[in-house]
This record gives C-alpha cells, sequence and structure tokens, in this order.
C-alpha cells in the first residue's frame, strides 16, 4: 500500500497510506505529550485538555463543534496516554475535507472560562466513574508505586485534589509548550488523495507554533520492587499487579517482549490461563507488554476471591521465575505467532488500525512499516532472541502492588486507599 | 456495492449464511445455537453459562488442551457468550484457517466431552463471576433494571444465582446440552474472504447428520414492570431506565431508531449536550434502542455523583418526554449521516457482518440488504419520527438506582 510523508516549514509531520478498496477513511492528530509531561502543580491537565479540545474554537462554538462532526456522521474521540493525545475521526472518504477541517481547528481551541468550568465538573464525574472501578483504581496505584518518582508515573486522569485547582491559565500555558506543530503527525488511512490532504493541512495549520518541545527523562525504570499492599474493604476482589521492565518503543527487542508477554498471558492457551483460569483459581488473568518512549513495562495480573490471593501470587510468580529461566518453548512461540498473525491481519482491515499503528510507529521509530513488514518482524523472532530479552529485562524482577479488601497480605499490612 | 450474501438451510433446520467480502484476509464465524439462559429450568439458574464454559474443554477426538491448541495454532480468536435467547460462539481468523476451524467448532457443539472433573473449576469461575458485580455497579444496575423490567423468561441473567450454581451435578449439564443443542433454529454465519460452494458442502458435511430436537416453550409471562434502588456506598449514583418501543419486526423500526440517535446518536445529541455539556453533570448518559423478537426497548443509563443525581434523572427524563414535541430537520439529516457512515463502515469488519447477517435471520427470517436498509435510513423524515412518538410515547419509565440514596422519578 502506498506511503507518503512530509514536513511542513513549522515541523508538523504527515503521513499517510492510501488504500483506494477501503470504504472509508480514518485520520488523527497524535500529539506527543501525557501526563509523564507534566509538573506536579499540572496533574490532569494533558487529560482534561483533551475533553477542552472539543470546547470550540475562534471559529466555532462547542456546540458546532458537535453539530459539524455530526452532520458528517463522523465518530470523533479522543484519548490521553502517559505520553500520547490523540484525536482522530473515521468516515465516509467524501466527508474528509470537513473532517480534516474540523479537526484541525479543534486543534487551536480557544480554551474559554466558561467551558473550562463547565468541563471541570464532567472531568471530577470522570474520576468518580473511575474510582467506582476497582480494576482502574488497582492499576492508576500499580503505575505509581512501580515507577517511583519517575514522570511515566503520573496519574492521566490527576485527583479530585489536582483537577480542582487547575486554572485555565495553567492549562493554556501547558497548550503552548506541547502542543507547538513540531510536536504533532497528522496520519491518515484509507480511501483519500494524498496530495488533497497535504494542501489543505498546509492551509490549515502553517500558523500554529514551533517550540521546543521533547522529553529530559527518557530513562529506564525497572520498578522499585517488593510487594505493596493497598487496602479498601467495600472492594469485593481482590486485584493483584505484577510490574516488571520492558525494552523502550524504539527498540528491536520490543517483539520478542510482546511474543513472550502473549505466550504468558493470553487470554486462551497461555501459562496463565492454564495455571488460574482453567483450574478456577482466579476469574481473570492477564499479561501484557507496554511500550513507552524510553522505559517499555511488562505487567502480569489476576482478579480472585481473596482467600485465593495469596495462593495465586504464588502461582504467578513460579510461571515468571520459569519462564526466565526456561524462556518459550518452539511450540509456544509459533502459536503465539500465529495469534499474533491472525490480530494483525485482522486489525489492519480497517483505516482507523492503520491510521492509529503507522501515527505509533512513526512517533517511536519515525519508520514506517507495512502490515506485511511488521508480520515479518514478528516472524523473524527466534527462541534466542526471547532469551536475550529476558536476560536483559528480566520478567521476575517483580514489584507486586494487591488491591482489594485484603487488609493484610502475603505478611504485609494494608494502606487505607 | 456487490453485496455478495448466500443462504442455505440444510433439511435438519439448519441455517448457514454467508458473506462473501474480496477485499479482506480474514474471516469470521458466528454460530448462535438457541440455548439462552431463557432456558436455564428452575433450580438451574446458571447452567448455560457453565455448559458455554465447560464446552470448550475437550470435544470430539481432542481433550482440553489439544483442542485449545488446535483453536490457537490456527489462530482462532473467540468467544462463548450466553444471551436470553442464544447462547452464541464466535471465532476469528484468516479466511484460509476457516475450514479447519469449522471442523473443530462442528466438535464442540456435537460432541463435547462436559468432563466431570472440570465442573468444578468452571462452577467456581461462574460464582466469581457473580461476585465480581459488586465492583462493577453499572453492569450490577442493568441486570437489576432487566431483572425488574422484562417478564419471565427474559429477565433471567446468564451469570444465574450462587446457590444454582453451586448445587449443579455434571449429569445436568449433560442433560441441558442434550435438550437444547440442535440444528432447528441454529444459525451458522461466515463473513469474510470465503467461497461459498466449498463451505456449503463442508457444512453439510459436518453438520448434516445432526439431529433436530424440539422447541422449548419460552412464552413470556406478562407483569408489571418495578422500579428499585439498591442501597451501596458507590462514589457515584448509578442510574437506569427502561420504557416500551418497537422491535425491529416492526414498522416503526426505523423510526425509533432516529428517535434514540436524536436523542444519543452523536456528539451533538439531545442528552450528551444538555446533560453533560452545557450542565456538566455526568460523563456518561445516554440511551440506546434493544431488540427482541416480539418487544422493543429504550434503556437508559447516567451515572453521577450522589449530589447532582436527581437533577440527573430530572433532565434526562424531561428530555426524553420533550421529543414528542419535535425535531428538527437538521436533527434528522445527523441522525441519517450517522447512520449511513455505520452502515458503510461495517463493510469493513467481517465481525460485524457475520454478526449482522446472522441476528437479521434470527430476527426477521432473511437478511436485509444493504439497499434495503439505505432507502429505509433515506426516507426518514422529522415527521415519521414525531407519529412514532405519538403512537409510543415516554409511558411506564422503569427506574433502577444502585448508590447511596434513592432518587425519585419526576412527574
Amino acid at each position: 500500500m502506498p506511503f507518503h510523508h512530509t514536513r511542513l516549514p513549522n515541523g508538523l509531520t504527515i503521513i499517510g497510506e492510501t488504500s483506494p478498496s477501503a470504504r472509508s477513511v480514518a485520520l488523527g492528530f497524535f500529539v506527543r505529550t501525557g501526563s509523564r509531561d507534566e509538573t506536579p502543580e499540572e496533574a490532569g491537565v494533558s487529560h482534561f485538555l483533551e475533553h477542552m479540545m472539543f470546547k470550540g474554537t475562534p471559529r466555532r462554538t462547542a456546540e458546532q463543534v458537535n453539530l459539524d462532526f455530526d452532520r458528517v456522521g463522523s465518530s470523533p474521540n479522543a484519548y490521553t496516554s502517559e505520553e500520547n493525545t490523540v484525536y482522530y475521526a473515521a468516515g465516509l472518504p467524501e466527508y474528509l475535507p470537513q473532517m480534516l477541517d474540523i479537526l484541525s481547528d479543534i486543534l487551536r481551541p480557544s480554551l474559554r472560562d466558561d467551558d473550562f468550568n463547565t468541563e471541570k465538573k464532567v472531568i471530577l464525574e470522570e474520576i468518580k466513574m473511575y474510582d467506582d472501578q476497582p480494576g482502574s483504581v488497582a492499576g492508576e496505584n500499580a503505575r505509581r508505586i512501580y515507577y517511583g518518582g519517575h514522570p511515566l508515573g503520573n496519574s492521566v486522569l490527576g485527583t479530585l485534589g489536582s483537577v480542582g485547582a487547575l486554572t485555565r491559565d495553567q492549562m493554556h500555558a501547558y497548550f503552548t509548550r506541547r502542543y507547538a506543530a513540531n510536536n504533532i503527525i497528522l496520519s491518515v488511512a484509507g480511501n483519500f488523495d494524498w496530495n488533497q490532504v497535504v494542501a489543505q493541512a498546509t492551509a490549515a495549520c502553517s500558523g500554529w507554533n514551533t517550540a521546543e518541545v521533547g522529553r529530559t527523562h527518557r530513562t529506564e525504570c525497572n520498578g522499585v520492587g517488593g510487594l505493596h499492599v493497598l487496602t479498601r474493604p467495600k472492594v469485593q476482589q481482590e486485584y493483584v499487579l505484577f510490574l516488571a521492565g520492558g525494552p523502550p518503543a524504539d527498540s528491536k527487542m520490543r517483539y520478542a517482549a510482546d511474543t513472550m508477554a502473549l505466550a504468558v498471558g493470553d487470554d486462551t492457551g497461555s501459562h496463565l490461563y492454564w495455571a488460574l483460569i482453567d483450574p478456577g483459581l482466579a476469574d481473570s488473568a492477564d499479561c501484557s507488554f507496554y511500550e513507552n518512549d524510553g522505559s517499555g513495562i511488562v505487567y502480569a495480573s489476576f482478579t480472585s476471591e481473596l482467600d485465593q490471593a495469596e495462593r495465586n501470587m504464588e502461582v504467578v510468580r513460579k510461571v515468571l521465575a520459569d519462564v526466565q529461566k526456561n524462556g518459550l518453548t518452539a511450540e509456544e512461540l509459533k502459536l503465539a505467532k500465529s495469534k499474533i498473525t491472525s490480530r494483525w491481519v485482522r486489525g489492519s482491515e480497517r483505516p482507523m488500525g492503520r491510521m492509529n499503528a503507522i501515527a505509533s510507529m512513526w512517533a517511536y521509530t519515525g519508520e514506517y512499516r507495512d502490515v506485511d513488514t511488521e508480520l515479518a518482524n514478528y516472524d523473524a523472532v527466534t527462541l534466542d532472541d526471547v532469551r536475550a530479552y529476558l536476560d536483559k529485562y528480566p520478567v521476575d524482577r517483580l514489584t507486586t502492588v494487591a488491591f482489594g479488601p485484603g487488609a493484610k497480605v502475603a505478611g504485609v499490612e494494608g494502606t487505607a486507599v | 456495492m456487490g453485496q455478495q450474501v448466500f443462504q442455505h438451510t440444510l433439511s435438519n433446520g439448519l441455517v448457514l449464511l454467508a458473506e462473501r467480502m474480496e477485499h479482506v484476509r480474514s474471516a469470521a464465524i458466528n454460530f448462535l445455537v438457541p440455548a439462552g439462559c431463557a432456558n436455564d429450568p428452575d433450580g438451574q439458574f446458571g447452567v448455560g453459562s457453565v455448559l458455554a464454559d465447560l464446552i470448550t474443554r475437550g470435544a470430539g477426538d481432542r481433550d482440553s488442551r489439544e483442542l485449545s491448541l488446535a483453536l490457537d495454532g490456527l489462530g482462532v480468536d473467540r468467544d462463548e457468550s450466553v444471551g436470553v435467547y442464544n447462547m452464541r460462539f464466535w471465532g476469528s481468523t484468516l479466511a484460509r484457517n476457516v475450514p479447519a476451524a469449522l471442523t473443530i467448532y462442528a466438535d464442540i457443539l456435537l460432541r463435547p466431552h462436559l468432563p466431570a472433573d472440570e465442573l468444578e473449576p468452571v462452577q467456581s469461575l461462574a460464582v466469581q463471576d457473580i461476585e465480581a458485580l459488586e465492583d462493577a455497579p453499572q453492569a450490577k444496575v442493568m441486570l437489576e433494571l432487566r431483572k425488574r423490567y422484562y417478564p419471565s423468561p427474559m429477565n433471567k441473567d446468564r451469570r444465574g444465582t450462587v446457590e444454582d450454581i453451586e448445587a449443579l451435578t455434571i449429569a445436568a449439564v449433560k442433560a441441558h446440552h442434550s435438550r437444547l443443542f440442535r440444528p432447528n433454529g441454529t444459525i451458522l454465519s461466515v463473513a469474510g474472504n470465503i467461497d461459498w460452494d466449498r463451505l456449503k458442502a463442508q457444512v453439510e458435511d459436518l453438520f448434516g447428520d445432526w439431529k433436530p430436537g424440539a422447541d422449548p416453550d419460552l412464552a413470556p409471562i406478562e407483569r408489571t414492570p418495578e422500579s428499585g434502588h439498591i442501597p451501596k456506598e458507590t462514589a457515584q449514583t448509578h442510574i437506569a431506565i427502561a420504557y416500551p418501543s418497537v422491535p425491529v419486526t416492526h414498522a416503526d423500526y426505523y423510526a425509533a431508531r432516529a428517535a434514540d440517535g436524536v436523542l444519543s446518536g452523536g456528539m451533538s445529541a439531545r442528552l450528551f449536550t444538555e446533560v453533560r455539556e452545557k450542565r456538566g453533570l455526568c460523563y456518561s448518559v445516554g440511551v440506546r434502542h434493544e431488540t427482541f423478537k416480539d418487544r422493543g426497548t429504550i434503556i437508559g443509563y447516567a451515572g453521577t455523583g450522589a449530589d447532582r443525581a436527581q437533577q440527573t434523572l430530572d433532565v434526562t427524563m424531561a428530555e426524553l418526554r420533550k421529543l414528542k414535541d419535535g425535531v428538527t430537520d437538521d436533527e434528522i439529516l445527523r441522525v441519517k449521516a450517522g447512520l449511513k457512515a455505520s452502515l458503510i463502515m461495517q463493510e469493513e469488519s467481517t465481525s460485524s457482518r457475520a454478526g449482522s447477517i446472522a441476528s437479521d435471520w434470527y430476527h426477521l427470517g432473511r437478511v436485509r440488504s444493504f439497499d434495503e436498509v439505505q432507502a429505509a435510513i433515506d426516507g426518514l423524515t422529522p415527521g415519521t419520527v414525531v407519529d412514532h412518538l405519538a403512537r409510543f410515547p415516554v409511558r411506564g419509565t422503569t427506574l433502577v438506582t444502585i448508590g447511596p440514596a434513592p432518587l425519585t422519578m419526576p412527574e
């Protein structure tokens, strides 16, 4: 599939993969900023700003933004992670000019005081909503503990306190600092004309500022270690997470790490499936690799009844220690690859999947890889590659966090959260 | 559009549907077996869910591990789920692996081992599934709403009860399988880059000998829905509502969908605008249309802090009731644009298409063509929506809440 890329004088990168047989087109602005780029006083501003971007511009009120998206039947959305904030939409090819017009317009928001104050209430409700979801509370706390003071441990949502105290001027300063053109990629995939997109984006985005962006803290982090117990009596199940270091997003080792995590914790046929789910010891178990800029991470986790939790923790530790010691078998490697191939092919059949994939690759590695190239990278992973990855990033060098009703777990007293 | 949909009914009643999608490399397989939780007998609530888990733990010549390995080796991502009327088996992989995957699915449906020594772990998982609801108030409030709103047996929850699950025997699970798994009423749909003639021949070969069984009587026992409150110290109050609409079989169906689109279809829809955008009352608010063969329902949800929960309900109900007073041309244009885009984009997903053609056949006994759906969308006007709401106004709303304090349904 043809790939194109260019860079405007102000630094905005535009990339595109055209697929004339697609029925739709997907586009997104991929901003390289997130909670890791916040100061402690700004905690939660990246995510709050993501909401404010839909609240109007000099050309559109918030209501007009929503109306204009809906008029072309587009489904815009956005998400904020620790290091990326992404605004995207998909729709029918004939409406691409309108979708690009709206998205590029909202990337320069007015940040009006009234809208800021109303939306703050919505964010505070969102924080409460996640507080009712123990899996989410466990994950947030596990990251915070694992990373110690490293900014990758910053909460995306922030807290009721930090978001409550944020001002419109703080948000504006953060916006100017991080939403510079040279920190943004426009990614387009599906059925579209590349030259038209470049012409329209040049007209719409050339006025955007350029700034000194980047990150000073792209250091690896291997976790603080130990078992940390967090107690909330009204929670029903015990949520336990095991965190270990992993390769950063631009490392070739990411393929081995991804393959290992799938063999250990996929929802069918994995080590953790047979050890915990099949015998009915836990109602969920997982292992996943997440790439980050400068420092990857592997999460293993389970959820179970409290009285099974200590025993399950031993089971997971043993699974991870065995994998560390023995690596994967040839059969496991083959199975993992067959699953990865199937998922990649299916995920790539929608322009939305490709738009995300190429933006993420470009942001982290400055490289374009088509579906078959990426599949070949996974297919090339050998048992020796898995071994080399495990030697560098031991999957049994763990920081463990338990959250739930347990007041004392495996001999460690809990702290109330 | 060049839509290529095929259908074949086996002599034992099994319906095979396929949609050929030449532009993709994958394919999705979707079985609907008439063994949903409405069939769970008294004293055995949850037996369907236990069966759905146990059924993949060994079948045909393969034990549990061999079966899992075989499907993983074919790259089949899969899920077995229990709905009210049907049990669903979904699998998705590369199109070239479909024939081998279907062979395994034939074993799972027709020749499962249902091993006695695996029952206890499956019971334990089923019990944990019920307990985990305490940590998921949003899911729990929906379950409690359905329990109070729908007549029996439509109001049963797939999870069943702890007491019944713990009392289950392997003989009861096996009997449940023998009684309900049958070709008559089963729909198999496949969408993706497939060869119809080969698929049809293979399905005849794999399922042709399957013996038909009797259809159970599942006629609903009508009663008046009840509202309720479940006290819980949650950060938010979780609000769920339901009121009658029309089913997909009804002439008003698209008008009903348009009405829910005006309320909740996009970012400029009324509920999002009035409850969240203008007042900042909550993060989640919305309604959606839910259909069974004989009835349709509008189901709504909102979650917000206890101090603003009553106001959220008041504003939401006011918007729902106001809809009959008029809908603008622009609102209808937006709803049409959204429906049209999702209709066309569905053609990019083999899973969506496999699910959609099976659902059409189940509800309507035929597959709606792209052109038919497009024409129905094109025919929508503000008048069709308002006329529909005059025939089916908001009334008899059932309210269920979970949170620190109950709410009052506004007059």
